[in-house]
């Protein structure tokens, strides 16, 4: 579905990243293309939440650079940040504001031309409209996930970053984000999924790696059978 | 430029949303202020201090005791909702972060302020006459002096155990020259000395101003950003 | 590029060494305080404590600068090596002013009869004090290495930078408040055994100040290198 020649939308080289004589990330590379997803696995502190926070520009690395459309991702240049959304365990929603309130703020963040318009735009798209207006403390687990999956997806991101989203879904919530994500695809983004459980993304990812010890022990197309994948995962994890 | 004005704006906005609507740093700040200025009411001896002498060291400590409190909420609304790197995954200069939220806690800090001072005209009986515009001016530059130092500080201390100790560790001796200056000009306007008395003191509050805020605008990523 | 242990061991020594060879020469400058300069003729020999009170004063400040310079170095170069080296000159550096402090009013007292002034250099140890103060509480509080070191940093710049307007602060007090001048040596020209003993002192506690950062920032390599195997498990 994607042409191979195409520029990448999200590439890192060298990344790397230590904290003092600690060195946590150790030279990774990646490229990721148009609507193409990249799932990230290994396991606990191997440094995915660290990769991602670097792919986000929270981070600085050591060494290394990533570039965004293009753009390389450094401090003097915010604009490259533009391309970038990111959903993880923290909302980034303000529990004393409304979800219009909080989107609307988003919208002003990202410059976006008509702020309100487009926070009621994307509350609806996520089912969230009748309850735009109520205090985000006030919603349940569900709505608080959709309200920030609109959050997070306001500003068309190009790049999708997602850190074990699927964490504390039941299945129904699990099938219907799977389908988000594979609408995301479908409409050219690129997206990186860290996980713990393969299973969850499995079909729908395009590459595949591995991080161990802070550096890639895999990082190839996604392999057909997840069942005949595993007893490899498990040797790379706890080899 | 126009863009981190704009930007600064929305923070600042969305920060004074937040507090209209929990009320609480708000509420404690200004009660705070008043506590304070009823012990110090109560404490001094009518009969062996004149009220005037002591009236601006009086307002000014109740203005810092009440803007430390109030400046405490700053960053505290960020980190319970863990909203801060929401705001830097945006493509939101820092510098436009920082000015907003100095922005919104000047506007607390005016607040609590602007509540004092009634209150101490009345506790303390003293007249303001002619003296209120240079009062307002000489609170607006000191104000603006400390709260540009308080606001990156609660940035820091926020990710501490004990942030509400340590941000009055952090920040008085920084409070110190632009307290000082506010009380030797409060005590001058009051008195109704000349200008040409306080302009060491103006000069030393501006400069202050000037070289703080800029510093804290450059120094403000290295605090937020990791 | 990266400190190894036996580096940090090596440093270590030196510093030791340093150290001691700084006490020895702050014995020395106790020797010739007491034996060799004239007793002032106003003061009587309460005097002789500021051989001790100028040098810490002027170490405290030495070891200020330092922390603000490397403060500023390491927001720039990012280098673990500024900021464990501004840690430990910040612990030097409150050693040096609490012993400013606590000679200044006995010598104070002893002679003048008050505890306390004012003055520009009392008043700015105070306020040095206190910003080493927050900084080591800051420091304390943080247990992330790299916002300890960030955060730090930026307040050794802010601190560096207040120091004018303390000054500024006192001056235009004392200008508009005249006070008695007192804690200086009174006459610009001082016979030339109280210079050398001065001089001595300088040294000795210059010395002193580069034999104790040496060791703190040694054990303060090490403390890091131990704690990047650790987490490293």
């Amino acid at each position: 579905m994607t042409a191979p020649a195409e520029a990448p939308l999200l590439e890192a080289r060298g990344l790397a990243r230590s904290f003092g004589a600690l060195r946590v990330l150790r030279g990774v590379d990646l490229a990721v293309r148009a609507g193409e997803m990249l799932a990230v696995a290994g396991p606990n502190g191997a440094g995915k939440t660290t990769l991602l926070r670097l792919l986000a520009g929270l981070m600085r690395p050591t060494e290394g650079e990533v570039w965004v459309m293009g753009r390389r991702l450094t401090r003097s240049e915010p604009e490259a940040r533009r391309g970038i959304g990111l959903l993880s365990h923290q909302t980034f929603l303000y529990d004393d504001l409304t979800p219009h309130e909080n989107l609307t703020f988003v919208a002003r963040l990202y410059g976006l031309p008509d702020p309100t318009v487009a926070a009621r735009v994307a509350l609806e798209e996520v089912g969230l409209a009748h309850r735009a207006h109520d205090p985000v403390r006030q919603l349940s687990r569900g709505l608080l996930q959709r309200a920030a999956i609109a959050r997070a997806l306001l500003h068309q991101p190009s790049v999708l970053l997602l850190d074990e989203p699927f964490t504390g879904l039941d299945a129904p919530s699990a099938a219907r984000f799977r389908e988000l994500l594979a609408s995301q695809l479908a409409r050219g983004r690129a997206l990186v999924l860290v996980t713990h459980h393969l299973a969850e993304a499995w079909e729908l990812a395009g590459r595949l790696a591995v991080l161990v010890g802070g550096r890639w022990a895999l990082e190839e197309a996604r392999p057909d059978r997840l069942v005949d994948f595993l007893p490899r995962y498990e040797a790379l994890v706890h080899g | 430029m126009g863009d981190g004005i704009r930007l600064a704006l929305a923070v600042a906005a969305k920060d004074i949303r937040l507090e209209l609507r929990s009320r609480t740093a708000l509420l404690s700040a200004v009660v705070f202020a008043a506590l304070v200025l009823v012990v110090f009411n109560f404490a001094r001896d009518p009969t062996a201090i004149s009220a005037m002498d002591l009236a601006p060291s009086v307002l000014w400590v109740t203005f810092a005791f009440g803007a430390v409190v109030a400046l405490n909420r700053a960053f505290t609304v960020e980190r319970e909702n863990a909203a801060l790197d929401g705001m830097l995954l945006a493509p939101l200069p820092r510098s436009a972060l920082y000015l907003g939220k100095l922005l919104a806690n000047l506007v607390f800090v005016f607040v609590v302020e602007a509540v004092t001072l009634p209150l101490f005209v009345l506790f303390f009986n003293v007249s303001l006459g002619h003296a209120w515009p240079g009062i307002l001016g000489v609170t607006t530059l000191a104000t603006i002096g400390f709260v540009s130092v308080g606001t990156i500080f609660s940035a820091m201390v926020v990710r501490t155990r004990f942030a509400e100790l340590m941000l009055p560790v952090l920040l008085l001796p920084f409070m110190v020259p632009p307290l000082v200056g506010a009380v030797q000009c409060t005590a001058r306007l009051l008195a109704g000395r000349p200008l040409s008395e306080m302009l060491g003191w103006l000069r030393l509050l501006t400069l202050y101003d000037i070289v703080f805020v800029t510093l804290c605008t450059l120094a403000f990523p290295a605090v937020v950003d990791e | 590029m990266t400190p190894t242990p036996a580096s940090a061991e090596r440093t270590l020594r030196r510093g030791y060494v340093l150290t001691v060879l700084g006490l020895l020469a702050v014995t020395a400058v106790y020797v010739l305080a007491i034996c060799y300069t004239p007793v002032e003729v106003r003061q009587g020999p309460a005097q002789k404590i500021f051989y001790v009170h100028a040098p810490s004063a002027w170490g405290a400040l030495v070891a200020f600068v330092l922390v603000g310079i490397s403060s500023i170095l390491y927001l720039w170069l990012h280098d673990t090596r500024l900021d464990l080296f501004a840690a430990s000159s910040a612990e030097v550096g409150i050693a040096y002013s609490l012993v400013m402090l606590t000679t200044g009013p006995i010598w104070g007292k002893t002679v003048w009869g008050t505890w306390w002034t004012w003055d520009a250099r009392l008043t700015l140890t105070l306020f040095l004090f206190f910003l080493f103060v927050g900084y080591l509480a800051l420091r304390a509080a943080l247990h992330d290495r790299g916002e300890r070191a960030r955060f730090s940093a930026v307040v050794g710049i802010m601190g560096l930078l207040l120091v004018p307007f303390i000054h500024l602060s006192v001056y235009l007090f004392r200008t508009l408040h005249p006070q008695p001048i007192l804690l200086k040596p009174s006459s610009p020209s001082l016979p030339p055994e109280m210079l050398r003993t001065l001089m001595v002192g300088m040294a000795a506690f210059t010395l002193l100040y580069v034999g104790f950062v040496t060791v703190r920032y040694a054990m303060a390599q090490l403390a890091d290198l131990r704690e990047g195997d650790a987490d490293a498990v």
